[in-house]
C-alpha cells in the first residue's frame, strides 16, 4: 500500500467511495422494490414459462389475443394523445386565466384519480349507451360511444386527463411570461412563441405526462369493461382477456398474455422515457445552478 | 428615436402606480429611471415598451403614437431583470432568434443570420461560446447575451429593466462600464431601470428620479446631486441628516445660535429642515457658525471615518463622516463637545409644516449653500 503511486491510490479510494455511495444509495429501495414490483413480475414470467415456446406463440398470435392486444395499446394510445391535447390546453388555462370557479373546477380535475374506477366506468355507460344523455343526442348522427371501441378511448381519457394537466401546470407555472414577452418583443408572432418557446420548454413534462396516461390506459379494468361491452375481436380489452382466462383456470394463458402485455408497455415506456432525456437535455440537468443564480 | 411620454396614468386595482407622468427623451440619450421599489419605474419602462398598456395618456417614439403597435413591432430591445434567456437554445440561437422569426420575405438567409449572431456574440466579448447552452454560463456572461439578442433586431430603443441587479458587485461594475461604451458605440437610445443610485449616477446621461408613482426629478446627474428637487430626491440619494432649524431672513438658527447663513434670496422664513449629508459636516470652532454636538462613538471603516453624533439640544442623532487623515479626525473623541459646520446642505420647509399643509403641494427647496472648506 505504501508503495502504491498517489495517483493509483488516490483512485482506488474514489472508486471504493463511489462503491459504497452506490451501495447505501441502491440497497435500500432496490430490496424494497425486489419486493413489492420485481418478484410479482418475475413470478409472471415464470408462470408463463411453464408452457413451451410453441404453445406461447400459439396463444400469442392467437387472433383473439392480437385483436385484444391491438386494441388496448390502440385505445390507450389515442386517450393518451387526446389527453396530451386537451390536458395542455386546461393546465394552461388554469395558470393563465382566473375565473369564477376556478377553485372547484381545479378539484374536479383530480376526481378520476379518487373515484373507484368502476363507478367512473358505469356513469360513462350510463351517460353514453343509446338511451342516455348524450349517447341519445349522438345516436340519430350515427355515432355509437357505448359497447364500442370508441367508447373505451371516452373512458381512457376521463381516467387519464389528470396525468398531464397535473404533471404540466408547475412546469407551465414556472415557465414564466417573461419568456413570451421576450420573445414578442424580438418581434416572434404568437403562434411562433408558442411553437419555438413554450412548447420546447414544456415538452418533457407533457411527455412524462402522456407516458403516465398512457401506461395507466393499458392497465385499466375497472371503467373499461364497463362502457366496452366486450366484444370479442371488437371491444375486449387485453386485461378483461386476462380476467377470462384466469376464470377458465387456464392460470398458464392468462400470464402469457400478462406478459406479453409487460413487455409490451415497457417498450413503449422506454422509448418514451428516451424521448423525455432527449428534450430535457437543457433544463432539468443544470436547474440547480441555474436556481442558485437567480 | 426621441421618446415622448404624456400624461401616463395607470392602475393595478386600487394602487395608482402610476400619476400624471410626462417625460421627454431625446435620441440617443441613456437615461437612467430611479427610485426605491413601488416608485413605478418598472411600469413606466414597460409601458413605454408596449408589455403594458396606460390607462390614460400615451407614448410616442419619434413623433408617433405608438398606441396601435403592439410590441413586437415596436422595434424596441428588452432585456429582462432575470435575463429570460431560451433555455433550450444555444448562445447562438438566442441571439438569432430575432431575426429567424422575420416574416419569410424580410428574413435573412440562414447563413447571414449565423454571421450577424456571430458578429453579435464578438461585441458582447462572448465569441467563443455560442455553441453553449444559457444555463452553462454566468450570470454576467448570460447578460450579455440577453443584450446581444436584444441587439440583434437592431432596436430603436434599448430598455433594461434592472440589468445588472442579479450579479454580484464586481460583475456588475464590469458590466456598467462596458454597457456605457457598447452605447457609445451603438447610440441607440437607452432606458434603464435600477434602485442603485451608484449604477445610475454612473452610467446615465440623465436620470430621472421617481417617488411613489410620479417623477420627482428629471435631471443631469450632477444636477440631482447638487441641487435636488425635494427632501425624497436628497435623501434617496445618499445617506443624510437633517437637522431642525429655523429660518430668519437669510441666517439659520437652532436654539438661538446661528447654524449657518444662506447666500441667496430666500422664501418664507419659519421651522425648516437642514438636509446635510455625513461627509459635509466638520468640527468648527464655538464662535463660528456651527452646530453643537456630542460625540458618542467614533468608527473607522476603510478609508473613512464614521462618527455617531448627538445634537445638543435634542439628542437627536447625525453621522459625520471624514477621510481618515483628514486634520479633523483627533478632534472627535468619544464623549467631547464640539460644533459642526455645514460644508454643503440644502434647506426645506419642514416636515411638520408640510404635514399641517391642507394642499398636497410639493415640498420646494427653499435655500442651499456650499461653503468652501479652508485649508488650516
Amino acid at each position: 500500500m505504501t508503495s502504491m503511486p498517489h495517483s493509483t491510490l488516490a483512485r482506488t479510494r474514489g472508486t471504493a467511495f463511489a462503491a459504497a455511495r452506490l451501495r447505501s444509495r441502491s440497497a435500500l429501495p432496490c430490496s424494497g422494490l425486489g419486493l413489492i414490483v420485481l418478484i410479482p413480475l418475475a413470478g409472471v414470467f415464470f408462470k408463463a414459462a411453464t408452457l413451451g415456446p410453441a404453445e406461447i406463440w400459439n396463444i400469442v398470435s392467437s387472433e383473439r389475443v392480437l385483436a385484444a392486444l391491438k386494441l388496448s395499446f390502440g385505445t390507450a394510445l389515442l386517450a393518451a394523445l387526446l389527453n396530451a391535447v386537451f390536458g395542455l390546453l386546461v393546465a394552461w388555462v388554469f395558470v393563465r386565466y382566473e375565473f369564477p370557479g376556478k377553485r372547484l373546477f381545479d378539484a374536479a380535475i383530480d376526481l378520476p384519480f379518487a373515484l373507484p374506477t368502476a363507478v367512473a366506468g358505469i356513469a360513462l355507460t350510463a351517460l353514453y349507451a343509446g338511451n342516455g344523455w348524450i349517447g341519445s343526442l349522438l345516436e340519430p348522427l350515427g355515432l355509437k360511444v357505448a359497447y364500442t371501441p370508441l367508447g373505451i378511448v371516452v373512458a381512457l381519457t376521463f381516467i387519464g386527463l389528470p396525468f398531464v394537466v397535473r404533471t404540466v401546470e408547475p412546469v407551465l407555472r414556472d415557465a414564466e411570461k417573461e419568456f413570451e414577452e421576450a420573445a414578442a418583443s424580438l418581434g416572434a408572432r404568437r403562434w411562433q412563441t408558442i411553437w419555438r418557446v413554450i412548447l420546447p420548454s414544456i415538452l418533457p413534462s407533457l411527455l412524462t405526462g402522456f407516458a403516465l396516461a398512457f401506461a395507466r390506459g393499458v392497465g385499466e379494468y375497472g371503467s373499461v369493461i364497463f362502457i366496452a361491452g366486450n366484444i370479442p375481436f371488437v371491444s375486449e380489452i387485453a386485461p378483461l382477456l386476462i380476467v377470462i382466462r384466469l376464470e377458465e383456470f387456464n392460470y398458464a394463458a392468462a400470464t402469457t398474455v400478462a406478459a406479453t402485455m409487460l413487455v409490451v408497455s415497457f417498450a413503449m415506456l422506454l422509448v418514451i422515457n428516451v424521448l423525455q432525456a432527449w428534450s430535457n437535455r437543457h433544463s432539468i440537468r443544470h436547474a440547480p445552478t441555474a436556481i442558485k443564480e437567480k | 428615436m426621441e421618446i415622448l411620454v404624456n400624461n401616463i396614468n395607470k392602475h393595478f386595482g386600487a394602487f395608482s402606480a402610476l400619476k400624471n407622468v410626462d417625460l421627454t427623451i431625446r435620441s440617443g440619450e441613456l437615461i437612467a429611471l430611479l427610485g426605491p421599489s413601488g416608485s413605478g419605474k418598472t411600469t413606466l419602462l414597460r409601458i413605454i415598451a408596449g408589455l403594458d398598456y396606460a390607462d390614460t395618456g400615451t407614448v410616442s417614439f419619434g413623433g408617433v403614437d405608438m398606441a396601435g403597435t403592439p410590441l413586437r413591432e415596436r422595434q424596441i430591445g428588452f432585456v429582462f431583470q432575470h435575463y429570460a434567456l431560451f433555455k433550450h437554445m444555444t448562445v447562438r440561437e438566442n441571439v438569432s432568434f430575432g431575426l429567424s422569426v422575420l416574416p419569410r420575405g424580410k428574413r435573412p438567409q440562414k447563413w447571414l443570420i449565423a454571421d450577424r449572431a456571430d458578429e453579435l456574440l464578438e461585441l458582447v466579448q462572448l465569441a467563443d461560446l455560442g455553441d453553449r447552452y444559457p444555463h452553462q454560463l454566468s450570470g454576467g456572461q448570460r447578460q450579455r447575451v440577453a443584450l446581444a439578442r436584444a441587439l440583434a433586431i437592431e432596436p430603436k430603443v434599448l430598455l433594461l429593466d434592472e440589468p445588472f441587479g442579479a450579479l454580484d458587485a464586481k460583475v456588475r461594475k464590469e458590466l456598467r462600464q462596458w454597457l456605457r461604451e457598447l452605447h457609445l458605440q451603438t447610440g441607440v437610445t437607452t432606458i434603464f431601470v435600477t434602485h442603485d443610485q451608484e449604477e445610475a449616477l454612473e452610467l446615465a446621461d440623465r436620470v430621472v428620479i421617481m417617488e411613489k408613482g410620479t417623477i420627482a426629478q428629471v435631471d443631469t446627474v450632477d444636477r440631482v446631486y447638487e441641487h435636488p428637487a425635494s427632501p425624497f430626491v436628497f435623501d434617496f440619494m445618499g445617506s443624510t441628516n437633517i437637522i431642525p432649524a429655523s429660518l430668519h431672513g437669510r441666517e439659520l438658527y437652532l436654539d438661538g445660535k446661528l447654524v449657518a447663513t444662506l447666500s441667496g434670496s430666500i422664501l418664507p422664513g419659519g421651522a425648516v429642515d437642514i438636509y446635510v449629508r455625513p461627509g459635509d459636516l466638520r468640527a468648527t470652532g464655538e464662535h463660528s457658525e456651527g452646530v453643537e454636538v456630542m460625540v458618542k462613538s467614533v468608527q473607522r471603516t476603510g478609508p473613512l471615518v464614521r462618527a455617531s453624533v448627538t445634537l445638543a439640544s435634542n439628542d437627536q442623532p447625525l453621522i459625520v463622516e471624514l477621510p481618515h487623515l483628514h486634520h479633523d479626525v483627533p478632534r472627535f473623541r468619544e464623549g467631547s463637545r464640539l460644533y459642526l459646520r455645514l460644508m454643503q446642505y440644502s434647506v426645506f420647509p419642514s416636515a411638520d409644516r408640510l404635514a399641517s399643509r391642507d394642499s398636497v403641494e410639493k415640498p420646494t427647496l427653499i435655500g442651499r449653500e456650499r461653503v468652501r472648506e479652508a485649508l488650516p
